[in-house]
């Protein structure tokens, strides 16, 4: 079942609708309700290796659906220290639970300031209303 | 309907094949030889013959109807095409034959490959890609070779794309090793140009740019847009997809282009439903030229060679001299036009405004301007207030006897419905196609369940997309089908069970 639409106000948002969650100097990634509902439901995840670096604004990797590919453009800078391989297996839980059992990537920051660029929940429904 | 291994009965035959008795053996090694026969139906000549037909009443195509599939530019095809690719002297020349036996065809070549520099206001041509990907691909390496020749290939490493773009623009910035940078769409649907100059500089190798853009827009500031990639020392590449807008009433070269892929398929007629085949000939700037894959058709005098002796070429990127049978479809289409090619594009942009006038009360217009060839609507506002999406729209349009229009692209417009008609339609054809569109946009509000189970009137009703993807059958399940085996299974039965 798709989720319904919600943005917990504990998280950080970047304006291509990805959301950081940051615990320390570690992140979790994933993408917002919007961008789910925009794809329809995913039948791919391309995942980006462990130990491989992400730059804040760069693609880290691809999700698909059978509309389109799109790129998931990273939120912040840092180190892969964990891939959800659940979703790598039934990429349709990003569908089911975007912002939980759906995360894509975990981090270690290597710019921990980075956070200061990213969107608070307020600032990010600025841009979905005009999305 | 049945598929043909639902149809096979042991046993039953097409055709007698005479024995092997009394022939010799070849020397094929064991590892190499089937053992069983292979999974073959088994079928009478007549009952195969009928399953086909029956088949290809299944189709549509633009032979069968309005096919509007924006971006796609499938117009119709004149039968004087097929007669002329057909001519012997085409359809059974070898690729292999030297030139002094295939003047005519290097001929055409060579005429082919000038009225392509006229319609692209550049100076060398050439045929060889295969199709538009292919001329992307192709452009990119001549970006790295001019850099190359010039010591700068190291330092320009980025290509601006709009955000617009087909797909297949940044695969290739990708596949020629370049780094790509998005540029935005402003609100008239141009690039935006204050978002543009801050993102070229001596890092910038170049442009790539689809004009008009696939929103069907003609971007106002093309000038402008050359001016900056020029003065940076970066190129200009135009993807000719949209080129059907613009044949004999403005130029990608005169736009400051410095290469131009044409869609030969596209622009010049050629049946490419389903993907291909395509031709994707790349025209360049003087200053490209020395870099241009060989073979070029060259003429002396009265004959005419395939010209191998390019020391700075990027080589060869498709067998032998290009898609053939395209180049004698695409000559024979702009004969038949002649200097009339002007019109073929006028009335395309004329029948695209045609409908957008029609339709833009019903559905949203992101982008309040006159169109070019083709023109995106939005079904935002019927999702919105009615939960019919364009893919909903798409599907009931199949019950009105139309092919849909590409949906849900480009990405920068959600909900999107993207309309191209061609040139080849007639009026009675577009009313038809509007009043089939303002339908759906009433039964929308009216009666929306109509329009999410469509299509109602299709052999298949509507596919299940997801599954297909992720659990895709690709062959006949001979194991969920015991009754339906062939005799190579029978066989492999007997063996197991002795």
């Amino acid at each position: 079942m798709p989720a319904s639409e919600s943005y917990p106000d504990d998280l950080l948002y970047h304006p291509e609708h990805d959301w950081a969650r940051i615990e320390g100097d570690e992140a979790t990634l994933g993408v917002t309700w919007f961008a789910q509902d925009a794809l329809g439901e995913l039948v791919h995840y391309e995942a980006p290796d462990v130990g491989s670096t992400v730059t804040r604004g760069s693609s880290y990797g691809e999700v698909e659906s059978v509309k389109a590919v799109s790129d998931l453009i990273s939120p912040l800078s840092g180190e892969v220290l964990e891939v959800n391989e659940k979703v790598v297996d039934a990429p349709e839980t990003v569908n089911e639970d975007p912002y939980g059992e759906g995360w894509l990537i975990r981090i270690r920051l290597s710019s921990p300031d980075e956070r200061e660029q990213l969107l608070s929940l307020d600032d990010y429904r600025k841009v979905l209303a005009e999305a | 309907m049945k598929l043909i291994y639902e149809k096979s009965q042991p046993g039953r035959r097409g055709i007698g094949v005479p024995g092997t008795e009394g022939l010799e053996v070849p020397d094929v090694p064991a590892e190499l030889r089937r053992e069983t026969p292979p999974r073959l139906p088994e079928i009478a000549e007549p009952e195969v013959l009928r399953h086909f037909t029956e088949l290809s009443t299944r189709n549509f195509g633009i032979d069968t109807g309005f096919y509007p599939l924006g971006s796609c530019t499938m117009k119709y095809n004149p039968r004087v095409n097929e007669r002329l690719v057909g001519l012997p002297g085409f359809a059974q020349l070898h690729p292999l034959v030297e030139d002094d036996a295939a003047q005519g065809a290097l001929e055409l070549e060579w005429h082919l490959q000038q009225i392509l520099l006229e319609v692209t206001g550049l100076d060398a041509v050439s045929l060889q890609p295969a199709a538009g990907s292919q001329g992307e691909l192709t452009g990119l390496m001549l970006f790295h070779a001019y850099f190359r020749d010039r010591g700068e290939d190291d330092q320009r490493r980025k290509v601006v794309i709009p955000d617009t773009a087909h797909g297949t623009n940044p695969a290739s910035v990708t596949m020629a090793g370049y780094e790509l940078t998005p540029v935005k769409t402003d609100a008239r649907g141009n690039i935006d140009v204050e978002d543009l100059r801050g993102k070229v500089d001596e890092h910038t190798a170049g442009l790539m740019l689809t004009n008009p853009s696939t929103l069907g827009l003609f971007d106002e500031n093309i000038e402008q847009i050359g001016r900056i990639f020029h003065d940076a020392g970066a190129l200009m590449y135009y993807d000719g997809a949209n080129l059907n807008a613009v044949c004999g009433i403005s130029r990608p070269g005169d736009m400051g282009f410095d290469v131009v892929h044409i869609n030969l398929h596209k622009t010049f007629s050629q049946p490419h439903g389903g993907g291909g085949p395509g031709g994707g000939p790349i025209a360049v700037r003087d200053i490209l030229e020395p870099f241009l894959p060989v073979p070029i058709v060259a003429r002396d005098g009265a004959t005419f060679r395939l010209d191998y002796d390019r020391p700075k070429s990027i080589g060869k990127v498709r067998a032998f001299s290009g898609p053939f049978g395209v180049f004698v479809r695409s000559y024979a289409f702009m004969r038949s036009y002649g200097p009339g090619l002007r019109e073929m594009s006028e009335v395309a942009v004329l029948n695209a405004n045609y409908l957008l006038a029609k339709l833009k009360g019903a559905y949203e217009l992101p982008y309040e301007r006159l169109c070019m060839h083709e023109f995106v609507l939005s079904a935002r506002g019927l999702k919105r207030e009615h939960g019919v999406s364009a893919l909903d729209v798409a599907k009931r349009l199949m019950d009105y006897g139309f092919h849909p229009p590409t949906i849900y692209f480009p990405l920068v417009v959600p909900e999107a419905l993207m309309i191209e008609p061609t040139e080849s339609e007639a009026r009675e054809t577009l009313d038809a196609f509007c009043e089939a569109m303002l339908a759906i946009a009433r039964e929308a509000v009216d009666e929306p369940e109509v329009v999410h189970s469509a299509p109602h009137s299709r052999p298949v009703r509507r596919l299940d997309e997801v599954r297909a993807a992720k659990n895709p059958v690709l062959r006949f399940r001979f194991e969920d089908h015991p009754e339906e085996q062939g005799a190579g299974d029978r066989q492999l039965e007997a063996q197991k069970g002795a």
